[in-house]
């Protein structure tokens, strides 16, 4: 067995993997709560993204940093989250909320038209060309050389440990915010039940924004991780991550939160594995495959609960 | 109901003046869509009482309560708390002011544990203090044993208590109550008649919503009876118990 091409599948896998999942939780925890898919939701990640290569820019771009690294990264996470987590809550108040008593498909077809006109804007803002993070050139490479290597010589670079590490810190907060907090088990009692969540006197609407808000972040999160470790940026990133965060959500179980984190998890596998070891050009057709085979399987996902629950 | 119809209304702002019953549902029609649900509905409770809001299938008894609380707001006619005009207020200000509810079918949180669902009854109050947890738990000392148990995987018996502790976690002035009865077998339906009968007499007002007549009117002081979303009888409770027509009525069905 070459060792070296699988754990090199794995690591690209489960990087890949930590991004989708960020994505896939937002999706997930906005599907819980309204039922409804948002399409925008990749664009969102699409705009943190930008955010993130607007701060390099900013701060002398990545040849001529004029900052300390860690301060750098800090303030993209936090500027692209806050930017993120802003155009969600605009989204939902301007696209999603009149259409609350609409039947389900209007507001699908609005996502996908707030999905068209964030890419939209943004390739008249930003231009249509790829942008690039460059983060090889940051400090003089000296962030790719450290890391460390695993058996057979594979590097693992740090700004790999960063979006994989940072991706699982994000997650631990946001379990602790969903189970902890006061706004957390709000969410999680209108996710289950909106109407009877009103009659405990939860004001609905903040809640709904409180979930756009923080889902949106953790995409803007996302965006920032995935270009420094894959570099480009560019506006119509969204639609295949915002895609394969989709099916990663479903996967897991939509409306379930770990089961967004496996689920993007098994994506980036079977993303990374198939490109190494079969082809990039079967890439798609093995994530939808996987797709497939689980719905078939488990209708409502690996971690999904039959629907029979809600009385 | 005392015609207290055309009184000059100040639109209170401030609390009720004494004498002011609890709540007031003066001419409601509510529609949902197009389809006019209540029909002129006038009906009070005083602090303190007990009174029952009878009626068959769909005759309008839990969209009366939605009314009440603001889930659904009235085309016409006025919702007032303690003499204030809430009918376009939302729903947390009128829970803020003291309602709390038992929905039909207890409508627990089921994901989420029986600690939680507590919290989530008192989330205007900051999800309750040490105190109604204790006050709660005293009257059902099994939610205790269970509070870290999903609500969900509870029998009927204890999902109703959840239902109850949950809605008397906020300390509410005026208590709802939709078919409190509905899907329980007999010894606990009587079980939570008695529980009722406890907490109304500790001092709550309660507006209970029922299709059991017989079990609801012999702890009532009034009942209202609902059909096809109007009033067609109202009274103290003894009286309606004697009443030929509600009698017939629910023989008839
Ligand atoms: N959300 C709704 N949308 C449309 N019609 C409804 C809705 N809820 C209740 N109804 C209708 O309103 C009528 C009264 O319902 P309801 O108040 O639930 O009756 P009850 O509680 O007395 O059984 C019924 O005909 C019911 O079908
Ligand atoms: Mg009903």
């Amino acid at each position: 067995m070459n060792w070296n091409l699988f754990l090199t599948e794995l690591v690209a896998g489960v990087t890949h993997g930590a991004v989708y999942s960020l994505i896939a939780l937002g999706y997930s925890m906005v599907y819980g709560i309204l039922k409804l898919l948002n399409f925008a939701h990749g664009d969102v990640y699409m705009v943190g993204a930008f955010v993130g290569f607007g701060i390099i820019t900013v701060f002398g771009g990545a040849e001529a940093l004029s900052v300390n690294v860690w301060v750098l990264l800090l303030v993209m996470l936090v500027c692209a989250m806050l930017a993120g987590g802003l155009l969600g809550v605009m989204i939902e108040r301007f696209a999603y909320r009149r259409l609350r008593a609409a039947p389900r498909i209007a507001p699908l077809i609005t996502a996908l038209g707030v999905s068209f006109f964030l890419e939209n804007a943004a390739q008249l803002v930003l231009g249509a060309q790829y942008q690039s993070y460059n983060s090889y050139g940051w400090k003089g490479g000296s962030l790719w050389t450290s890391g460390f290597n695993l058996p057979s010589g594979v590097h693992v670079g740090l700004p790999q440990i960063i979006a994989v590490v940072g991706a699982i810190v994000l997650m631990i907060l946001l379990t602790w915010f969903v189970r902890r907090t006061r706004t957390g088990k709000a969410m999680r009692a209108t996710s289950f039940d909106r109407e009877a969540a009103a009659m405990m006197g939860i004001d609905v609407d903040r809640v709904i924004v409180a979930t756009f808000f923080i889902g949106s972040a953790l995409a803007g999160a996302a965006g920032v991780f995935n270009g420094l470790v894959y570099q480009q940026v560019w506006p119509y990133m969204g639609f295949q991550a915002g895609l394969y965060a989709f099916i990663a959500a479903v996967v897991g179980g939509i409306g379930n939160l770990p089961g967004a984190v496996v689920g993007g998890l098994v994506i980036g596998l079977a993303q990374s594995f198939s490109i190494g070891y079969i082809s990039s050009t079967f890439s798609d057709a093995i994530v939808f495959a996987v797709l497939i085979a689980v719905m078939v399987l488990r209708p409502s996902g690996l971690l999904g609960r039959a629907a029979v629950q809600k009385v | 109901m005392s015609g207290t119809g055309d009184q000059v209304s100040t639109d209170g702002e401030h609390g009720s003046p004494n004498g002011e019953p609890l709540l007031v549902l003066e001419g409601i029609d509510t529609f949902y869509g197009p389809i006019h649900i209540l029909q002129g509905l006038n009906l009070e409770v005083r602090a303190g009482e007990l009174v029952c809001l009878l009626g068959g299938n769909a005759s309008g008894k839990s969209t009366t309560l939605k009314t009440i609380l603001g889930i659904v707001e009235p085309r016409n006619g006025t919702v007032r708390l303690e003499g204030e005009d809430v009918t376009r207020r939302p729903t947390s200000y009128r829970i803020r002011k003291g309602i709390a509810i038992v929905p039909e079918n207890r409508r627990l949180f089921a994901p989420m544990t029986v600690l939680e669902n507590l919290e989530m009854g008192a989330y205007l109050h900051g999800g309750g203090s040490k105190e109604d947890f204790e006050r709660v738990y005293s009257l059902f000392p099994v939610l205790y044993e269970r509070r870290s148990q999903l609500a969900g995987t509870l029998s009927g018996g204890e999902q109703q208590m959840v239902a109850m502790g949950r809605a008397l976690m906020a300390k509410p002035k005026l208590l709802l109550m939709d078919e409190p009865s509905m899907g329980l077998a007999p010894i606990l339906v009587e079980r939570s008649f008695e529980i009722i009968k406890q907490v109304h007499e500790a001092g709550v007002a309660m507006l209970v919503v029922e299709q059991n007549a017989n079990v609801s009117l012999s702890i009532a002081d009034r009942g209202y009876v609902l059909s096809t979303g109007r009033l067609v009888l109202e009274g103290k409770a003894d009286e309606l118990r004697e009443n030929e027509d509600l009698r017939k009525a629910y023989l008839g069905r």
